[in-house]
């Protein structure tokens, strides 16, 4: 991957212009710790990622979604991790992964975009914040360690604030910038002739930028990119990586097991990039909500509350583990007798992992990453 | 009814931002037809026919020599990647002239001060298509446009038309520089040599010519009259392209890339055309053909409805289209009189803007709006049109570009166009203030949503970007 210093998009003033620097495998003493964010968009499934295949409820209200858990790497009595995440299981099998359960925002509606928003900016409710909680971490962090940047057209909510932050797209995927769609949008709203036009243009680009696309290769590039950029000795040390194309509502078969392929081959070619810094990083996979406990009539799911967070890298406090204050599936045990009922704030869960990872106090972490709850 | 924004955008190119403000619209169009200057300043400079011509002969050369020198080196070694690279630089060279005409092109168009006349350069350019997907057209892609469209538009629909005929461009893209008439002095001497196959006829202008040019598919005409026209129009040719037998049958003093008429080429004796015989000498013979079928009223109603669809949409009104032929058979073809009855006619100005604007149009009219170039000064023009669906003189058949909404209005389409939109607008950061541009470019065809959207853009570039994909600015 060849990155030139036009391609960097500044945001601000200092920015790691990755490509223009010796890349050199940064291997010293007191190597600093990196911090990946990814941001599943459009609502993953949790309970086909990491499937509660011991549950009694599970196959009846999965049916034949239930059936491709078979093939999965089995996490302990409750828990089947899916199968196309082979180099995840291989990290959890080194305890260098784990996966939090039944977990959601403080959101409990079911809108993409407030979804995201919540996830993204930490606040009480929708667009309650305009800054991030990625955006407030880099305050709390040495000035070595805060060097962030994200591979998106422009800087996403997560990583605004008071730190200057840079963005980074590569240049083989012109992408008009997701603000400027959405405001185009709302421009060709009651246009009879630009509306479906500008609407099949705009999921046509989601699928294009789907991680699961190329038989997973999407996702492997995307994660080479994501090291390339966080590897040169001033390189970004906190990066956010957009995956999208998680919106299973029809065939989510085929659909869900290409997009798991994609972010596990990112997440290999992530550990693999990294090299030996992988032992000092921390990788957040993250969505908005979950999706439905039941398969509605055309093969996928919708719209649910609770889903699964991952936690990757070197260091974790309990790698190998999934942790969970399982619900259980029962119709009775539902939240709205429809969605996986979180039990945990998905909150918690990012600032236990980013307070254990940089060794800063859980309090003030908590406090600062999400000033609102 | 957005008259201001018709006429700039339906009949002009888009306004320029620093071109005055237009009181009488329809005067400021009619005013066009006088003024209008046949050899704008972009276009001066450009490559000539033999100078595109000797380009192209040196690429075929190039290549047979390659070939040539693969063959006796048995493939592979170091010769084959000099050869090779040898033949690339022959073949830049040919193609170089594609990219700077298609480059004079949006100058000239970006720079006009009569922006309707410069569409009818457009329009015409398109009716008379040729397709620079051959190797020998396109060099000579924008001299046909420049030399053989240009001098014309503001003349006689069969002026136009005689010159577009006898382009280069044409008689090499539609097969007539290797027609021959079967009984002609070359073909028989060929044939009683008995060595090879004897050259004949290729009908492929011929027909073109009555089916896309003047009468109209279906107009009425059969084969006969297609093999018949065909006939009378062997001999034309062009000069310095051929090779060995065909070379030595050209007029001495011919230059390359001249075209020119070879008696022992043409079909000899009378040739019956819609049954009207036809017994001129030589070149004169074809050149008759072409008057008759310039004044047809099959030609007249034919052009009468691509021009009105150009002017209207998808389905031109019938009364708009009946004037426009009523006028063109009473002028015997008169162009001028024809844009002018457009002009006066209500169809055009009747509707809002419901044409779906061409990639070209949508180009031309983003960068006449901004004072600061919107490309950079590398950018490949051809490359550019080539992605945004419309390569510049490549439409790919010899029908032309249509003018269907349909054709341009694609949802990857739509999504280029915004990414070209923020493209440029990112280049012109806050140069340019979309909340005056807006009510300038737009027009009486700015709605207040549209200006209020762009007032709420988040930067200045952003605003650009929305005033260029805004729902008006789309269309004509």
């Amino acid at each position: 991957m060849i990155l030139s210093r036009r391609s960097i998009i500044l945001s601000g003033i200092t920015v790691a212009a990755a490509g223009a620097l010796p890349r050199f495998a940064y291997a010293a003493a007191g190597t600093p710790k990196r911090l990946v964010f990814v941001i599943q968009r459009g609502a993953a499934d949790g309970l086909a990622t990491v499937a509660p295949t011991g549950d009694p409820a599970f196959a009846a209200a999965r049916r034949a979604l239930a059936d491709e858990s078979a093939g999965g790497v089995k996490l302990d009595a409750l828990f089947t991790l899916h199968p196309s995440l082979a180099q995840t299981a291989s990290l959890y099998t080194g305890k260098q992964a784990h996966f939090a359960h039944a977990v959601a925002t403080a959101y409990r509606d079911r809108s993409h975009f407030d979804g995201q928003n919540m996830l993204e900016g930490g606040g009480a409710r929708p667009y309650g914040r305009d800054d991030g909680w990625v955006g407030r971490l880099l305050t709390l962090l040495p000035a070595a360690e805060r060097d962030a940047i994200a591979i998106a057209p422009a800087v996403p909510l997560a990583l605004r604030g008071s730190v200057q932050v840079g963005t980074y797209a590569p240049s083989r995927l012109p992408q008009a910038d997701a603000d400027l769609i959405a405001r185009l949008t709302a421009m060709y709203a009651n246009d009879p002739l630009l509306h479906p036009l500008w609407d099949s243009a705009v999921r046509t680009q989601e699928l294009a930028s789907d991680i699961g696309g190329n038989n997973g290769r999407n996702g492997a590039d995307l994660g080479k990119l994501a090291a390339s950029l966080m590897m040169p000795a001033d390189g970004a040390r906190v990066m956010m990586v957009e995956t999208g194309g998680w919106d299973t509502h029809s065939g989510q078969r085929g659909r869900l097991a290409a997009q798991l392929r994609g972010l596990d081959q990112l997440i290999g070619a992530l550990q693999t990039g990294l090299g030996p810094a992988w032992n000092e990083t921390l990788v957040i996979v993250a969505t908005e909500f979950g999706r439905t406990v039941e398969v509605n009539g055309t093969g996928g799911t919708d719209h649910g509350t609770a889903s699964t967070a991952m936690l990757l890298g070197g260091r974790l406090a309990a790698g190998g583990k999934v942790s969970a204050d399982w619900p259980g599936l029962a119709t009775a045990a539902r939240y709205e007798g429809r969605d996986l009922k979180p039990t945990r704030s998905l909150e918690s869960v990012i600032a236990g992992a980013v307070a254990h990872h940089y060794a800063l106090d859980p309090k003030r972490v908590m406090t600062t990453l999400y000033p609102d709850a | 009814m957005a008259v201001q924004y018709l006429a700039a955008n339906r009949f002009g190119l888009g306004r320029r931002f620093d071109d005055p403000a237009v009181d009488d619209p329809k005067d400021w169009l009619t005013r066009q037809i006088g003024d209008y200057d046949p050899a704008p300043a972009a276009i001066a400079g450009l490559a000539g026919r033999e100078a595109i011509a000797i380009a192209y002969a040196e690429y075929r050369d190039e290549r047979q020599a390659m070939r040539r020198d693969a063959t006796n080196a048995q493939m592979g070694d170091d010769g084959g990647d000099a050869a090779e690279a040898m033949r690339r630089m022959a073949r830049a060279g040919f193609r170089r002239h594609y990219g700077e005409a298609a480059s004079a092109r949006l100058a000239a168009a970006v720079a006009t001060p009569t922006p309707f006349a410069e569409r009818l350069v457009h329009f015409w350019a398109n009716h008379f298509a040729i397709s620079a997907d051959k190797q020998t057209v396109v060099g000579f892609a924008g001299n046909y446009e420049n030399e053989a469209i240009r001098p014309h538009i503001m003349g006689k629909f069969s002026d136009l038309l005689v010159a577009a005929v006898h382009h280069p461009a044409m008689l090499l893209f539609l097969d007539q520089a290797q027609s021959f008439g079967p009984d002609s002095v070359f073909a028989t001497r060929v044939r009683n040599r008995g060595k090879r196959q004897a050259p004949g006829l290729n009908e492929n202008l011929a027909r073109e010519i009555m089916e896309l040019h003047t009468l109209g598919v279906r107009a009425g005409y059969t084969q006969a009259d297609v093999t018949n026209f065909a006939k009378a129009l062997t001999g034309l040719t062009v000069a310095g392209l051929g090779r060995g037998a065909g070379q030595r049958l050209m007029p001495a003093n011919a230059r390359p890339g001249e075209t020119v008429f070879v008696d022992r080429l043409h079909q000899p004796g009378a040739q019956t055309i819609l049954g009207k015989s036809y017994g001129q000498p030589g070149a004169k013979q074809a050149e008759e053909v072409l008057r008759d079928l310039a004044v047809h009223p099959a030609t007249a109603r034919h052009v009468a409805t691509k021009l009105a669809r150009h002017f209207t949409g998808d389905e031109p009104p019938a009364p708009l289209v009946g004037r426009l032929a009523q006028d063109f058979e009473r002028t015997g073809g008169d162009l001028p009189s024809l844009y002018r009855t457009l002009i006066a006619s209500p169809e055009p100005w009747a509707a809002e803007p419901a044409m779906f604007k061409s990639p070209w149009d949508w180009t031309v009219s983003m960068l006449r709006a901004l004072k600061a170039p919107g490309l950079g000064e590398r950018q490949n023009i051809a490359a550019m049109f080539a992605q945004l669906g419309q390569p510049v003189w490549r439409p790919g058949s010899p029908k032309g570009y249509d003018d269907m909404v349909a054709t341009w209005a694609g949802s990857a389409a739509l999504m280029q166009r915004v990414e070209l939109a923020s493209r440029i607008a990112g280049r012109i950061g806050d140069r340019a203030d979309a909340r005056v541009l807006a009510p300038l470019v737009l027009a009486d065809a700015l709605t207040p949503e549209t200006a209020q959207a762009i007032s709420r853009a988040d930067s200045p570039g952003q605003g650009i970007a929305m005033l260029f994909a805004s729902p008006a600015f789309l269309r004509r």
